[in-house]
């Protein structure tokens, strides 16, 4: 029998729906009003007024979650462009997804280095450009993942969804937009998350630079911590980190638990799993009558869409034959642009730099390495017995968990200034002691990562060990170690990364007028960033990639194969 | 309630065994989030003797398994007294081994190092670790997977390396939490008889057995003791010996017999204080988990059956047997059946009430009449539900407004169980609408005659 409901009478406004649509009247007048600010004119060594005020922080504030805005819709376009090219055509797979391995491993604010002045050049004469660069810094910091994330899911979407879409002649854009996307939703918004927490440091570094011996400025909370640096103000600094605490709790309040809350129902299970995400905001603006009109748009937008996108052509795949010949093909062009992008790097690098040269920066590389695999063999040995002990108590876990996930999202720069006075008072040694900058902002993802883990360990299996009378270093070796590893290293690696990218920003650090420089490849792509020289630049990024993958493909990814095998039970 | 308890045999009582566990007036109750405690066993006084295997049996919420965790000691008591061997129970007890339903075993290590475990917590030096572990490994019928990871293997060859690992000890007590309930049928069934041959044939030093189970069958077939536990809160509402000797026959007349009587038992209404609770059905009534197609499957399999064997009464073994289910899942079928009044369970035996009949023969829509008549009649959960929504002026109500309400009188996560019934039920007698996202109770969809 079918259902019967009545059609929806023009809804009476709610008490919600006057608090909720004024607040989104004003919403919009300051995103535009906040548009119209962020491209005023500028020249280069033009110096913007930054204000130490705290007045002006909510302002600047506002300004730097519109970066973070912009960043994140780019992201998502690109994600779902590159993952949905890399999934469904098997040519372009074979290059794209190599090509994201590489570009995830370049430091973000080598990005930002390398293409600045580029960006500048783009909009002489505004500030355009410079929004612009800043705005890709955090692009990278926060697309491959997401792309990964979705090209996975995609090359994963169950075998009996596709047998559907196929059978009911869904085309490809109904197949990505009803099938493919809402299946690979909780994965991709799990990485979105991730990106988002990493994003603040990155946005934070990026908003004030030095490049060719100029500092470029963009106002927001990067910027007002620069200044404050460059003036010595301590409290404007605390100003700042108690403003971007506010920041940080209001985007997750009001952005990013209610898309949780509201992709939940993209989970592929059919049980109703325990604990479904709430969120109190969604549920607000659920219960308004008015504003849920708005829900209708998307839904006009789709069936428009579909109207407009041809439908799907009977017609059987290739024959395997015309398959081989265009893979012959296809591995030829590759190979000939192989070839010949090795042999002009060969030709170019010597003409800019001497081979010693580049033999001293890899050194640099080493030296940087050294510190970020000590560091989070550090952060190890104090984060993992912390998390187990935490991971196997619930109450603690359930409060502890948000905490570290906001630590991880709290941009450690920040922080930097305090350390800075301590060994400038002291006169402590640099290059020990701006080391746990580099560490400060990721060590959490550790933290965060076994107590999951630590939390997931059967109640049977612990019973079972308690049961056998195992104790002290026994239960350890046997149950609790065996049991995070996985866990560990995924969080490890996150840290790495994040020292890694860190390094560029923690390895030269100030305070007025006194500049602490560490040694290191993260220093010397700052510093060669600071005197504008191009080529430098691009070795200095080049190495860091190269060690980035070496040291992921060698010693992480073999290590997180070998959690997969081992502790997996079926 | 017709009174099973049989007399033990004179000659037990000649020579007095010993006894190694005894608890009395045992309880146990957990804090809800909410600061509000929360009864799973009230009052259980029990004992088990050397040389004999006990099984509790209860449906699931009997706080059955807790209970074997607190004679464990992996779980602390909250009153009463627990004894093993008279020494009170504050803690692991050394000298008992545990089963687990799930197997519990540790994948990142080979089978050979999942038995030596208990041993390497013993300290026992490497070399003698290692020939008990292989001879367990032998006894239990395990030799050359020693060196295999528990993912190589079968789940009945994983629970024989849950058995190794556990006798390899020489526990004094072998406590098992359902330990065949996640092995296919054939699987379990030679698991219970090699255990059983163990035990008989005195291979293995343990003194006693005590097993968790909610298989009727498997309780009668190994078990010279049951104790069967009621739910919410778990507490003892029957015992019994069983005399058969083994090996048992399942087919056998009188083996059927004592598992006609335990499933009469198991669905007989509990008397005295139970019977005065059950009598006021407010508004926190544990509703059973249970769809409706379930239930109609059920009420037309009774139909069936009764025009097939001409009989009204339809006994719950065969009725289980038919419907090729457990007792876990057909208790709460039967349950629901009664609740609804659809149905009425009596000594161990089911019989269609005129109003199951009505709804069997009914059209779809006759069958949602009549469901919704009774819902509302007897349910007072979803006569509420309607009632609010009838005096609300614009007919909506957050599901949050119910929920406090039934906290006060269940958990948190029980509260939220029986609303999810009510929101199935309702819906599907169309007595109010749902929206899940926004959590709202409405009458948008008001078909139903209330």
């Amino acid at each position: 029998m079918a259902l019967n409901f009545r059609p929806p009478p023009l809804p009476v406004p709610n008490r919600r729906d006057l608090i909720a649509l004024p607040l989104i009247i004003a919403l919009f007048f300051i995103v535009a009003h906040a548009g119209r600010e962020m491209a005023v004119p500028f020249h280069l060594g033009q110096t913007l007024d930054i204000s130490l005020s705290p007045a002006v922080l909510p302002e600047y504030g506002l300004y730097t979650v519109l970066r973070m805005l912009a960043a994140l819709a780019v992201s998502f376009v690109f994600t779902l462009g590159y993952a949905w090219l890399a999934a469904h055509n098997r040519y372009a797979e074979r290059i794209l997804i190599p090509a994201l391995d590489v570009l995830q491993s370049v430091p973000i604010l080598g990005y930002l280095s390398i293409t600045v002045t580029g960006f500048m050049a783009l909009f002489p004469g505004s500030l355009a450009g410079v929004q612009l660069a800043v705005i890709f810094a955090v692009f990278t910091s926060q697309a491959w993942n997401m792309t990964f994330s979705l090209y996975q899911s995609l090359k994963t979407v169950p075998r009996d969804l596709q047998e559907a879409a196929t059978l009911y002649r869904l085309n490809a854009w109904q197949r990505f937009w009803k099938v493919e996307l809402p299946f690979a939703m909780p994965g991709l918004l799990w990485n979105t998350m991730m990106s988002m927490s990493g994003g603040w440091f990155f946005v934070v570094a990026s908003e004030a630079i030095t490049v060719s011996n100029q500092t470029v400025m963009v106002p927001g909370i990067g910027s007002y911590i620069a200044t404050a640096i460059a003036q010595k103000d301590l409290p404007a600094i605390g100003w700042a980190i108690v403003a971007m605490i506010v920041i940080i709790l209001l985007y997750d309040t009001l952005l990013f638990r209610p898309i949780v809350a509201w992709a939940d129902k993209f989970k592929f299970e059919m049980t109703a799993a325990g604990d479904a995400p709430r969120s109190a905001v969604l549920d607000f603006l659920r219960r308004t009558r008015v504003l849920r009109l708005l829900a209708v748009i998307p839904s006009l937008l789709w069936q428009a869409s579909v109207r407009l996108t041809p439908r799907v052509p009977l017609r059987a795949a290739a024959p395997a034959s015309r398959r081989r010949w265009a893979d012959g093909v296809f591995y030829a062009i590759v190979a000939v642009f192989a070839v010949w992008a090795l042999a002009r790097l060969l030709q170019v690098l010597p003409r800019d730099f001497g081979w010693p040269m580049v033999g001293h920066v890899i050194l640099l590389g080493l030296i940087t390495g050294f510190k970020v695999f000590v560091l989070v063999a550090l952060s190890a040995l104090v984060w993992v017995p912390v998390g187990v002990w935490i991971g196997l108590r619930p109450r603690w876990a359930q409060k502890v968990q948000p905490l570290a996930q906001f630590l991880a999202a709290f941009p450690a720069n920040l922080l930097f200034p305090l350390f800075v006075v301590a060994i400038v008072h002291w006169h402590l040694n640099v290059d020990v002691w701006t080391a746990p900058l580099m560490i400060l902002g990721s060590m959490w993802y550790i933290l965060f990562s076994v107590v999951g883990a630590a939390s997931a360990i059967p109640t049977d299996m612990r019973e079972a060990a308690q049961n056998l009378g195992l104790r002290g270093w026994l239960l350890w070796k046997r149950l609790y170690l065996p049991g995070i590893f996985p866990g560990f290293v995924t969080g490890a690696i996150t840290a790495s990364g994040g020292a890694w990218n860190a390094s560029i920003v923690a390895e030269v650090v100030s305070w007025g007028d006194k500049t602490l420089v560490a040694t290191g490849l993260g220093a010397y792509i700052s510093q060669t960033t600071a005197q504008g020289k191009t080529a430098q630049i691009a070795l200095g990024v080049g190495v860091m990639s190269l060690l980035v993958i070496l040291t992921n493909r060698l010693f992480w990814h073999r290590l997180y194969d070998l959690a997969q095998r081992r502790v997996r039970l079926d | 309630m017709a009174a099973i308890q049989q007399p033990a045999p004179a000659n037990a009582a000649a020579a007095p065994r010993v006894e190694i566990f005894r608890t009395e007036h045992l309880r146990k109750s957990f804090r809800t989030p909410d600061g509000a405690e929360l009864l799973v066993l009230d009052d259980v006084n029990m004992h088990l003797l050397e040389g004999e295997i006990l099984v509790l049996l209860g449906r699931s919420g009997s706080g059955k398994s807790t209970l074997l965790r607190m004679l464990a000691g992996l779980v602390p008591k909250s009153g009463g007294v627990a004894l093993h061997r008279g020494q009170p129970i504050n803690g692991p007890v050394p000298g008992l081994a545990m089963v687990f339903q799930s197997f519990a075993l540790l994948p990142w290590l080979t089978v050979l190092q999942n038995v030596e475990l208990g041993l390497e917590a013993l300290k026992v030096p490497p070399a003698e670790r290692r020939a008990r572990a292989i001879a367990a490994i032998d006894l239990i019928g395990l030799d050359g997977f020693e060196s295999a990871y528990p993912r190589e293997l079968s789940g009945g060859m994983r629970q024989r390396v849950g058995f190794a690992r556990a006798l390899v000890i020489n526990p004094d007590v072998l406590l098992m939490d359902e330990p065949f309930s996640a092995l296919d049928v054939l699987t379990a069934e030679t698991m219970r008889t090699d255990l059983l041959d163990l035990w008989t044939e005195r291979k293995i030093p343990t003194r006693g057995i005590l097993l968790v189970s909610h298989n009727i069958e498997e309780a009668v077939l190994m078990a010279d003791r049951i104790i069967i536990l009621g739910s919410n809160p778990g507490r003892i509402i029957n015992e019994m010996r069983i005399h058969l000797p083994h090996p048992r026959n399942r087919e056998s007349q009188e083996f059927r017999d004592l598992v006609e009587v335990i499933y009469g038992a198991m669905t007989a209404r509990p008397g005295g204080r139970d019977a005065a609770r059950r009598q006021v059905p407010g508004i926190g009534l544990r509703l059973p988990s249970l769809s409706v197609n379930a239930l109609a499957g059920l009420l037309e399999e009774l139909d069936a059956l009764e025009k097939n064997t001409a009989n009204t009464r339809i006994s719950l073994p065969e009725l289980a047997e038919d419907m090729r289910f457990s007792v876990d899942d057909l208790f709460p079928l039967i349950e629901g059946a009664e609740l609804l009044g659809f149905a009425q369970v009596e000594d161990g035996d089911i019989m269609l009430l005129p109003a199951g009949r009505t709804f069997v023969d009914g059209s779809l829509q006759e069958r949602k009449q009549i469901f919704a008549r009774h819902l509302l009649d007897r349910v007072p959960l979803v006569a509420r539900i309607r009632s609010v929504l009838d005096e609300r002026f614009n007919h909506r109500a957050p599901d949050s407004r119910f929920l406090t309400e039934l906290e006060d009188h269940l958990s948190e996560d029980e509260a939220r169980r029986v609303l999810d019934t009510a929101i199935d039920w309702g819906r599907y007698a169309e007595i109010y609408a749902y929206d899940d996202n926004a959590e709202v109770f409405s009458l948008d969809n008001p078909q139903a005659e209330a």
